[in-house]
């Protein structure tokens, strides 16, 4: 990509990234996200892009669909408040005052732990910035792709000898580090992602997977343990001949218990003793059902993350040192990036409603009728034909938000007819160190393809021909 | 090049040229390493083994802050007996070492990067994922070569 071919831009048009623009253009005024800066600084988690619901001005963070997280605690607090009332008065008496204590403490642990790993983020990445995210796009150019599919995004690292693919995530514009998942139902990367587990409303992850696996095990304890006192409860009420339904008219609280633990105690230890032969191992959920590690390629892929060491694999995921929350959820919003991020998505440049052809100052401003627009860009490209690109363009990279194109000035487009025209914001890309906006405007009329570049400061526009 | 008196200055003084983004370096696994290969923009500014301190410092900064050893399995399991509700109270030893990183990366920018007109950008802020260095350009002045010091002559805006 050369200076040369953009010559057509006006050449003063080229103040830094993060200048507010000149606000001679009447179209430009809500359009290009420099806002004013507001009055009441907002906090990050205010502007959190993700789908996550967010308590006591962003302590608490939970997923927006919160599940069965509210059932979850409803049986917890059922079961154990009928325990304390039901069972124990009738046990203490009989056999010995500890019951009530081991309960509690049991029911405590699980009770916190359930909350820590709800409300805990668990090691959501924060989206790149949108320089970090144009320079990684950049090093996916120099690659040279050229083709105008989406090339598959991927890029391979070494990992302890063995090769390990890193996709792109397309949602937060940066290369997955390893062992991180996009969850769908959050809208977010999150590290060494285990499951979006419904049950606690929220993912299961690096941060929280601590919290996560005592809860299971100390959950799986406190039902056994209900389970067994319930059990001795009715046994020795219905001793001397009296029958288990009397046992049962006299405390019906505990038949209520029995029928949860009884239900949940086999599923909940069977997650417990999963979830112990992934902490042994170093595995994920994630990596366990798609079987990452298991040679399935035939190769003989070991687990690379794996310490070969039962103890240490334990200690590595239970007893490491726990790490910082990345996305800084209280943090205030400085000015300038709540106007530039925020922006990002919901802007447009607003255009006349006339369609004319104007050259201003050496380059092309185009105008026209805006009909439609739509946010998904691989639908509009289903729409149109397969349309190959004019030999000397390139289009040097794709995403479905994104494209940048290169091509020589002499292959702008002069004709100018009222478009009826569906219309799609691309993005803000980056070429050569200055900003541009950049968007497809699809003519059903004439059945061709349009792309516009923009420079930021709204000097000039240039546009291509794709038929 | 020319030199500016504080980051205060900086910032308002110069322009925001470029910025390189130093990537994560994965060949030892999921501990956070980045990439100490020198990138090409930088060449002109600073010298190499500087910038190869700075990210080899932050590295064992990092290592530091994620060793497993006797004492995380100490503190990891007295968090444990306690339902990690010490976790609420104290602070951990990560974050001890970020406030550790943040003063280190703070002096480098006032000691070694500033005065070239770079300034680092903590990890931390971008998600742990980059080193951003922002490479700065004198508004007086048309590109990265020496010039006097501009600083006199920057117009407010």
């Amino acid at each position: 990509m050369k200076s040369r071919e953009y010559q057509q831009i006006d050449p003063q048009a080229l103040p830094t990234p993060v200048r507010t623009p000149p606000h001679d253009h009447p179209q430009a005024d809500g359009g290009d996200g420099r806002k004013e800066p507001r009055r009441t600084p907002r906090r990050k988690w205010e502007v959190f892009p993700g789908k996550n619901r967010f308590f006591c001005d962003g302590r608490i963070m939970m997923a927006r669909q919160s599940g069965v997280f509210p059932l979850t605690l409803g049986l917890i607090l059922v079961t154990s408040g009928l325990f304390f009332i039901f069972d124990c008065p009738f046990l203490v008496k009989h056999l010995t005052g500890c019951i009530p204590a081991i309960g509690g403490v049991l029911f405590v642990f699980v009770l916190v732990t359930l909350l820590q790993t709800s409300f805990t983020d668990p090691g959501i990445l924060p989206r790149a910035t949108p320089e970090e995210a144009a320079d990684v796009e950049r090093q996916i150019d120099d690659t040279g792709n050229t083709s105008y599919r989406p090339p598959p995004r991927t890029k391979e690292v070494l990992i302890n000898q063995q090769v390990i693919k890193l996709k792109y995530c397309f949602t937060c514009k940066m290369f997955r580090p390893p062992r991180t998942s996009h969850c769908s139902l959050c809208d977010n990367c999150v590290e060494r992602f285990d499951h979006h587990c419904p049950w606690v409303g929220n993912c299961v992850g690096k941060r929280n997977y601590r919290f996560f696996y005592t809860f299971i095990v100390s959950l799986s304890f406190l039902t056994a343990f209900i389970f067994g006192c319930v059990t001795t409860h009715l046994a020795l009420r219905a001793q001397g001949g009296k029958g288990l339904v009397f046992a049962l008219k006299e405390s019906p609280g505990s038949a209520v218990e029995l029928a949860i633990c009884f239900f949940s105690v086999w599923s909940i230890l069977g997650l417990s003793g999963f979830h112990t032969y992934l902490v042994a191992s170093n595995l994920t959920t994630n990596e366990d059902i798609k079987g990452s590690w298991s040679g399935k390629s035939g190769e003989g892929v070991t687990n690379p993350y794996s310490h070969k060491n039962i103890f240490i694999n334990c200690c590595s995921v239970l007893c490491a040192p726990m790490p910082p929350s990345l996305i800084d959820r209280r943090g205030l919003v400085p000015a300038e990036e709540s106007a530039q991020t925020g922006g990002m998505d919901t802007e447009r440049p607003k255009l006349n409603n006339k369609s004319e052809m104007n050259v201003v100052g050496g380059s092309l401003h185009l105008v026209f009728d805006v009909q439609e627009s739509c946010s998904d860009f691989s639908l509009l490209l289903n729409h149109t034909k397969t349309v190959p690109l004019p030999a000397r363009s390139l289009v040097a990279c794709y995403s479905p938000n994104t494209v940048s194109v290169c091509f020589p000035v002499s292959e702008c487009c002069v004709k100018v007819t009222p478009l009826c025209a569906v219309f799609q914001l691309l993005s803000k890309v980056c070429i050569d160190h200055a900003f541009y906006w950049v968007w497809l405007v699809e003519s059903i009329k004439h059945s061709c393809l349009y792309v516009f570049i923009r420079h930021i400061s709204w000097k000039g526009t240039v546009c291509l021909l794709i038929k | 090049m020319s030199s500016f008196h504080n980051l205060q200055e900086l910032r308002h003084s110069a322009s925001l040229a470029n910025k390189v983004f130093i990537q994560r370096d994965y060949s030892e696994g999921t501990t956070c390493r980045f990439q100490t290969k020198f990138p090409s923009e930088l060449e002109s500014r600073i010298e190499r083994t500087l910038f190869e301190d700075t990210v080899k410092t932050l590295n064992n900064f990092y290592a530091e802050a994620e060793k497993i050893g006797g004492q995380s399995y100490l503190e990891g399991c007295l968090a444990c007996a306690t339902a990690y509700l010490i976790f609420l109270c104290m602070e951990t030893r990560y974050e001890k070492v970020l406030k550790k990183i943040a003063k280190y990366i703070q002096e480098q920018n006032e000691k070694i990067y500033a005065p070239r007109g770079l300034l680092i950008t903590d990890p931390i802020e971008r998600g742990m994922r980059v080193i951003e260095i922002s490479i700065y350009e004198d508004r007086g002045s048309s590109g990265s070569s020496s010039g006097s010091s501009s600083v006199s002559d920057s117009t407010a805006r």
